[in-house]
């Protein structure tokens, strides 16, 4: 199709919405994202069949506890398109760009990911 | 088993607001079973209080821990190796928990994240209902193996009062009447004739209502 929307997106891909816990949504903040949003199947097309239900529950969840520590829950966003719909991808990804630049940067400075350096120690 | 919810999270954070480095514990017991305290909840409350620390510019050391049971001091012990490095505990149990932590690690708070509520059972997934008053003295085999103490809005003995409407209690129309859940239960049965049998006032010295209660089992010590 090769439409373009916007760079200061990192896409992260699951197989279904439903694998998104909380923990990923605050975690991604915790990381420094201005804004997490998710993107699954129509709600009653989910490959999975619940899959996109239980998603939007949770960040229904997230987006109280954002509110209740004073984060504003408009960060954090989940839409509903069929695969197929390239054009309404780029439409919420531009969406999504303006609201979180209209909020401007987040409040949280980007905590450092550790990577276990045990690993990688050569003997 | 024993059911609990979280703390509203401003409450929590109040708590905590002058410490700089703390451990938050979770339990696999009840509190796992009713999504309020076991290790999943621990990575929600940590992750969403760092976030609200960070915000304030007041950022907060945690160290995430799950055990066992938080109700077994052999389960409590395994915290013994590092708990010191802390300024403060939040437990994640319930309040039995909180407690047991507290008695063997005096010299550091140990704060509690749930607020506990009642014993109850699962009705589906996440919803809990309260069917134990813990009262001492069983009389489930009276009632069809529904309990009055618990269900009743007045705790009655022989039911039902007569503000029993169409199933629902008067004092609560939400809830259901047990008392007519039991006449259904026994005429189910087919043993309707204990429902006519009085039940004799209830000794409330076996419940709470006798003072904290204690089990020494002479056989079992060591």
């Amino acid at each position: 199709m090769r439409a373009q929307y916007p760079a200061n997106i990192r896409i992260i891909k699951l197989p279904c919405t439903g694998k998104v816990s909380e923990i990923h949504m605050l975690k991604a903040f915790e990381s420094g994202a201005d804004g997490v949003y998710l993107v699954g199947c129509e709600e009653g097309n989910c490959h999975f069949l619940t899959g996109n239900l239980r998603a939007r529950k949770r960040v229904e969840r997230v987006k109280r506890i954002l509110e209740h520590i004073g984060i504003e829950p408009e960060r954090l966003a989940m839409y509903n398109l069929s695969a197929g719909e390239g054009t309404r991808f780029v439409q919420y990804a531009k969406e999504m760009t303006e609201k979180i630049r209209e909020l401007g940067p987040t409040p949280i400075k980007p905590k450092k990911q550790e990577i276990g350096t045990e690993r990688f120690e050569v003997q | 088993m024993v059911i609990g919810e979280g703390k509203p999270i401003e409450e929590v954070l109040s708590m905590i607001s002058d410490k700089k480095k703390i451990l938050v514990v979770g339990c696999r017991g009840c509190v796992t079973v009713c999504s309020a305290g076991g290790e999943k909840e621990v990575s929600i409350l940590s992750s969403a209080i760092r976030l609200a620390r960070e915000k304030e510019g007041n950022p907060i050391e945690i160290r995430e821990e799950t055990i066992e049971r938080q109700c077994d001091n052999e389960y409590v012990e395994e915290l013994r190796g590092y708990i010191d490095e802390y300024d403060a505990v939040l437990s994640m149990a319930c309040g039995v928990g909180v407690q047991f932590l507290a008695e063997r690690y005096r010299k550091i708070p140990i704060y509690p994240a749930l607020n506990t509520t009642f014993i109850g059972g699962t009705l589906e997934q996440g919803v809990w209902v309260e069917r134990c008053q813990a009262c001492g003295n069983c009389i489930l085999d009276k009632t069809g193996g529904i309990c009055p103490v618990a269900r009743c809005s007045k705790s009655l003995m022989n039911g039902p009062c007569g503000g029993s409407s169409n199933g629902k209690c008067e004092i609560n129309p939400e809830i259901d009447c047990v008392w007519q859940l039991i006449y259904d239960r026994l005429k189910e049965l087919g043993t309707l004739e204990i429902f006519e049998e009085v039940v004799p006032i209830k000794d409330w010295s076996t419940s709470r209502d006798g003072g904290p209660r204690r089990i020494d089992r002479e056989d079992l010590k060591l």
